[in-house]
């Protein structure tokens, strides 16, 4: 085993990490904020809404990804008003940005799911409760609804994200020399291919390894409810006969 | 008639004794099935009426009705005087004008459910200062007090930083009691409250209920607990098919029932 390769190879990987980080946080970041919008969206009452996110998951949920980044890198400069466009083109012509948007058009679609899910999954008796107290819809919703729904949505959130991770290596075949484009690099300069791919393998792994820790830290934070008590041995005096 | 307008009339000039709460004609169908069909109710500052009916009698509903947890299709709801405005959605049914309104009645009529609702992703002392710091404003340390003093009351302290999900039924539905004690609400709605509890917590609930009605406290029971109903409350309303077969003073409606649907219901629960 050629250790000293092994060793540079990763050397050589890790250094893109900040990018593939990069990547993944503003698509993950601004695909929450679309699936915030779409889950509200679902949950307004209005019809058209529902037909909106509806279509919108039915779009983004149901092609590839790589298609969806082909056609927002590829695809939409051939429209003149886009090439014209002050806003889209600085946008549409970087290949950074052109990720980032697809990821995060893409993860919307299955986090409004996931989301909308969560929400309908909230026991309706405590947010009966909530109102029988006379809070408004908001608070209802900020100390009830939310904070239960949360729960509930983040083990599939956690899955969700761990997706996007290793979806960020698609971000190569648009010319970004992320983990990915940077293994593949080095695997088209020296023939090596088990050695490169294994090494961005590994760190795929360990980087997914801690992403799911993480989650499972915070779910074991946010549920202590869920789990036994921690003292079961106390004695509980009865009720006094004269209160 | 007259009787009516006379206590109109007397309610009109001594405010202390208005009702604290006054349902009129209340009616609710639930697609084609009327569940009430003109319910009317009154309920004075101190009352403990308890609500005896057979399941499907709509019962619960007309309770929840009264909070507007279910809308009335019509009739009127008072609390304390205070009518609860009401108006036409354009689909022709019945909603509440003004939800501003409808959350500050809710705040002074507390309600215990029969399968509790408490939050349970809070302990149990924060369930029970939730809503006075986030509804009445209150500030959270006297809040935080009240609440331990309650729970010390319905006997349930060393629980206060358990989670419902860890507690007994019997416990969690005491902590409701409480969490409903800690509004001061004007009146509480209990809603079939021992009804999900196995039958050697029944006994604990009852206890810290039939206290609550020794203080004094205005409360409408709709229970399937026949001997509360008797020895605790001061007045029985018995509902059948969605309306009021009779009502009365609880020892005489007992001892003579004033119709068969009630002696058949009682008969039913003594065998």
């Amino acid at each position: 085993m050629d250790f000293d390769f092994y060793l540079s190879t990763i050397w050589s990987v890790l250094k893109a990490l900040p990018l593939t980080l990069e990547i993944w946080f503003f698509g993950i970041a601004f695909g929450l904020i679309i699936a915030t919008g779409l889950t509200w969206l679902r949950a307004s009452g209005y019809k058209s809404g529902e037909y909106f996110t509806r279509a919108y998951v039915f779009v983004f949920r149901g092609s590839p990804l790589l298609v969806q980044l082909y056609l927002i890198y590829f695809g939409l400069s051939q429209f003149d008003f886009v090439r014209h466009s002050p806003i889209l083109w600085p946008i549409l012509r970087d290949p950074m940005y052109c990720t980032i948007v697809a990821m995060a058009l893409n993860t919307a679609a299955y986090e409004s799911e996931i989301f909308r899910g969560a929400l309908r999954a909230v026991p309706v008796g405590q947010i009966e409760a909530a109102k029988a107290f006379g809070m408004s819809a908001f608070t209802r919703f900020r100390l009830v609804t939310l904070p239960i729904a949360l729960r509930l949505a983040l083990p599939a959130y956690s899955t969700e994200i761990i997706l996007m991770t290793k979806a960020t290596a698609l971000a190569s075949v648009v010319t970004i020399m992320e983990m990915m484009g940077t293994a593949q690099k080095i695997q088209h300069d020296t023939f090596r291919p088990i050695e490169v791919l294994t090494c961005a393998g590994v760190i795929y792994l360990l980087l997914n390894l801690s992403i799911a820790r993480l989650f499972a830290w915070v779910e074991y934070r946010l549920s202590p409810h869920l789990r036994p008590p921690p003292e079961q041995s106390q004695q509980i005096k009865p009720v006094p006969e004269v209160l | 008639m007259s009787a009516n307008v006379a206590a109109a009339a007397q309610a009109a000039s001594s405010p202390d004794d208005k009702a604290a709460i006054s349902v009129k004609d209340l009616r609710k169908c639930f697609g084609d099935h009327e569940v009430l069909k003109g319910i009317s109710l009154e309920a004075h500052k101190g009352d403990v009426i308890s609500i005896l009916g057979s399941s499907g009698s709509g019962k619960s509903t007309m309770l929840r009705c009264i909070n507007l947890l279910e809308t009335p299709d019509s009739g009127e709801v008072r609390v304390d005087g205070e009518l609860i405005k009401m108006k036409q959605s354009r689909d022709g049914h019945q909603m509440p004008a003004d939800i501003r309104q409808v959350e500050r009645i809710r705040a002074n009529l507390a309600m215990v459910f029969q399968s509790f609702n408490l939050w349970s992703h809070m302990t149990v002392l924060e369930n029970l200062v939730a809503a006075p710091t986030h509804v009445l404003k209150r500030p959270r340390a006297e809040c935080l007090e009240q609440a331990e003093a309650l729970l010390k009351r319905v006997g349930i302290w060393e629980r206060r930083n358990y989670y419902p999900p860890h507690m007994s039924g019997g416990q969690q539905q005491r902590a409701a009691i409480a969490r409903a004690l800690a509004m001061n609400p004007k009146v509480m709605l209990f809603d079939e409250p021992t009804s999900a509890l196995d039958p050697e917590l029944v006994g604990e609930v009852l206890r810290v209920m039939r206290s609550l009605a020794e203080e004094g406290r205005t409360m409408l029971v709709v229970t399937h607990e026949m001997g509360f109903a008797r020895d605790v409350s001061s007045k029985v309303m018995f509902l059948h098919k969605g309306e009021v077969d009779s009502a009365g003073e609880p020892k005489e409606m007992f001892a003579r029932p004033p119709t068969p649907q009630f002696k058949q219901f009682i008969a039913n629960f003594n065998k």
